[in-house]
């Protein structure tokens, strides 16, 4: 790769310790449902999966960290029965950035679809919600926030956009039904919802190129998780609501035109449209069908 | 067949004709689900008149005169006892021989009861009442009601009999807005002689919505602090958990001193009351998930289907014959002919309107893994042979009991001298720390030795 004067440091590290500490936080005090077994087969499988998908695409180099933070989001995410249903998420969550493509980008956040298919084939799989509890908001809070911080070149305006807008429908729910203000601020408190917010909807690389799109995106999102709590009355609403929507991206993107996100932007020096620094950008210019890149057409 | 009046309030209110005190304690709801079916059985602890005694639920549709039942104490009692925290004992073997006997002890129960009555038309159209229906089932009469607006609906209530709180008008609004109607019951004395039933029974009623919760917020507006809530859940999936707080187990396996086994009752308060501070008043507790079919050790008996059919488990066929083992007292065998495919949970909560601000959310998880609030007591071994692996035995025993000691005052919040106290060890073994055998009193007596 074409070196840039400085590197940023790759907000992924960053992500990776925050994850891994919330993944210890919950097994030691918060009493998670998660084996060791599973913990070990769900990153394992994650790997192996990048792995070899590394290697079906012709990548230049196993790059992990994506893989183990989608391994380590599952353990904090899925609780199942059957431990097989574990790797079975890794895989279909690691394997959809490979196969699930348009225009150079994966389209599913592979956590939230791992989680989503999982659950929906399953009924020894499901999602704990509550399993954060309110108490931990504060400190929980604070790594999100610190998340963002490095993240800040990211995505955060998604983050903004959704959780406001689900604030604001919470809210406005709460004023129409006549409810006192304790209960969308409860709902609000909810360590899961956090997690959703700061680190899988504000994933840069599953969310729209231009700004104004995913203001629209992450509204769509709270939206469409409202509509699952109050009107299907269904637990995790944002995991099924994204999933629904993710597919509306591609459109966004041709909308609405901007640059793909990079995991590895210069710091300094100039950054021409969409040169791709990243592993899988590098994939989508040595495969054959790496014209099909948005970049390019950005 | 139940002994006096001891009934009351769940997710409703209980509204006394006049101004009868009430107190809402401990309730029993049943919860069967399926799907989007839903059969719920209420049983509460009203202690007062029969006629005193109103309940007013809202539910998310009108129900049909089929839809509702009147059921029977004794099996809510039964799921009760079947779930119930536990006590196990062990007793030592004599280090000399080595032998072991096991002994299963058991249980307690959570108190139980059962509600209702209604009747009046009229006015109801000038407040924007509209009741939806009427029935009398069993000794209760129902009514459903929908309303226009809270303020409507509350005078109706009141006007009616029903002494609703002012402060309920806010929770009944909210309802109405959700488009939920109101399940509203008294007990009809009239019925309840000619039946001969000297107390309430629990109320079911059976309906079909996605809306898995359990209303709490109307039965906080007239709370005089916080109450108990026992959620007994079949599913034929798994556990069933709150989505909206946290679930946490209660504490298990834990060994403690033998006088537990005459104050288990009070242990069992103590320890429960100390885990909610723990979780910050804030938490639901799983203290049994079991498949229905078995138990080891067994509080009491499975249920036979013909009793969780009149719970509501609609989907098992009423078949001839009882296909629940009967293990006796101790332990029951999983079913020979087939799964009963009936999954228990038992959910307790203790809630107030300062830590509970919404209703209870439910989902039914896939998790089938079993497990119990069980205790454990060792009896030591209280022979006198001597024998090398005896004086072994006295200074683990020693040792263990210090440790079952711990144990219990970390569960309750128990003083450790009362705990010691109650333990009543002999002299050889008594080094608590009142009789100076603290780490410092040693290093002192060394010191001056």
């Amino acid at each position: 790769m074409n070196a840039p004067t400085q590197k940023r440091l790759d907000p992924r590290l960053y992500q990776i310790a925050c994850l891994g500490t919330l993944l210890v936080y919950g097994l030691g005090w918060r009493s998670f449902d998660v084996s060791p077994a599973q913990i070990v087969l769900t990153i394992g499988a994650a790997l192996a999966t990048q792995a070899i998908g590394t290697k079906w695409a012709g990548l230049p180099f196993f790059d992990a960290k994506s893989a183990l933070i989608s391994g380590i989001s599952l353990c904090l995410l899925l609780r199942v029965d059957s431990l097989w249903l574990a790797p079975l998420a890794s895989v279909i969550a690691v394997g959809s950035k490979f196969v699930i493509r348009w225009n150079g980008k994966h389209i599913f956040n592979p956590t939230n679809l791992g989680v989503a298919a999982v659950v929906a084939m399953s009924e020894r799989a499901w999602v704990s919600p509550a399993q954060w509890g309110a108490g931990p908001t504060i400190a929980f809070l604070v790594a999100c926030l610190g998340g963002m911080v490095v993240n800040r070149a990211a995505r955060s305006d998604v983050a903004y956009a959704f959780v406001g807008t689900f604030a604001a429908i919470l809210f406005g729910r709460a004023l129409y039904i006549g409810q006192p203000w304790s209960v969308p601020i409860h709902q609000l408190e909810s360590g899961s919802l956090l997690l959703f917010t700061f680190f899988m909807i504000s994933d840069p690389k599953t969310t729209p190129n231009a700004r104004i799109a995913r203001f629209l995106f992450g509204a769509l999102v709270a939206a469409g998780a409202a509509f699952v709590a109050f009107v299907l009355f269904r637990p995790s609403g944002p995991i099924w609501s994204l999933v629904v929507l993710s597919p509306l991206v591609p459109f966004l993107d041709r909308i609405f035109p901007g640059r793909r996100y990079e995991w590895t932007l210069p710091t300094a020096g100039n950054l021409s449209k969409g040169e791709p620094h990243d592993s899988v950008a590098a994939r989508a210019r040595v495969l054959p069908g790496g014209r099909a890149l948005g970049v390019e057409r950005a | 067949m139940l002994s006096a009046s001891s009934a009351h309030s769940f997710c409703g209110f209980y509204v006394a004709r006049g101004d009868a005190k009430l107190f809402n304690k401990a309730s029993k709801v049943v919860l069967v689900r399926d799907d989007n079916r839903t059969v719920m059985t209420m049983s509460a602890d009203f202690k007062g008149d029969p006629k005193e005694f109103a309940l007013v639920v809202p539910v998310p549709t009108v129900l049909k005169r089929g839809q509702i039942h009147v059921g029977e104490q004794a099996a809510v009692d039964h799921i009760d006892a079947y779930t119930a925290p536990r006590l196990v004992e062990y007793f030592d073997p004599d280090p000399c021989m080595m032998a072991m006997d096991m002994k299963v002890g058991s249980m307690l129960r959570s108190e139980v009861a059962a509600p209702m009555a209604a009747k009046e038309r009229s006015r109801a159209n000038a407040l924007g009442v509209r009741i939806e229906a009427s029935y009398t089932v069993g000794e209760y009469d129902i009514l459903l009601l929908s309303a226009k607006e809270s303020g409507g609906l509350q005078m109706w209530l009141t006007e009616n009999g029903y002494s609703v709180p002012p402060k309920a008008s806010r929770v009944l609004s909210a309802y109405l807005r959700q488009g939920m109607k109101f399940f509203v019951a008294k007990v009809n004395l009239k019925e309840q002689s000619r039946l001969g039933f000297t107390n309430l029974r629990p109320l079911q009623m059976a309906y079909e919505s996605p809306k898995f919760m359990l209303p709490l917020r109307l039965g906080m507006v007239n709370a005089d602090g916080p109450q108990d809530l026992f959620i007994f859940a079949l599913t034929r999936n798994g556990r069933v958990e709150t989505t909206n707080y946290r679930t946490v187990k209660l504490p298990s396996d834990a060994e403690v001193p033998e006088f537990v086994k005459d104050e288990f009752g009070a242990f069992y308060r103590s320890m429960f009351t100390r885990s909610v501070r723990k979780e910050g008043g804030t938490a639901v507790f799983l203290e049994y998930a079991w498949d229905m079919a078995w138990c080891d050790p067994c509080a009491a008996d499975p249920l036979s289907r013909e009793e969780l059919r009149g719970l509501g488990v609609f989907w098992l066929d009423p078949s001839p014959g009882d296909a629940v083992p009967k293990g006796g007292r101790g332990w029951a065998p999983p079913p020979q002919g087939g799964a009963q495919n009936v999954f228990v949970s038992r959910l307790h909560v203790r809630y107030d309107a300062a830590h509970f601000p919404e209703d209870l959310a439910l989902q039914e998880t896939g998790d089938r893994t079993n497990f119990q609030g069980r205790f454990i007591i060792r009896h030591p071994w209280k022979g006198d042979n001597e024998c090398p692996g005896a004086a072994e035995y006295r200074k683990a025993l020693r040792v263990r009991q210090g440790r079952e000691a711990e144990t219990l005052a970390s569960l309750t919040g128990w003083g450790l001298d009362r705990i010691y106290r109650k333990m009543n060890l002999p002299e050889e073994n008594d080094d608590t720390p009142e009789n100076g055998d603290s780490w410092w009193d040693r290093l002192w007596k060394v010191g001056s030795r």
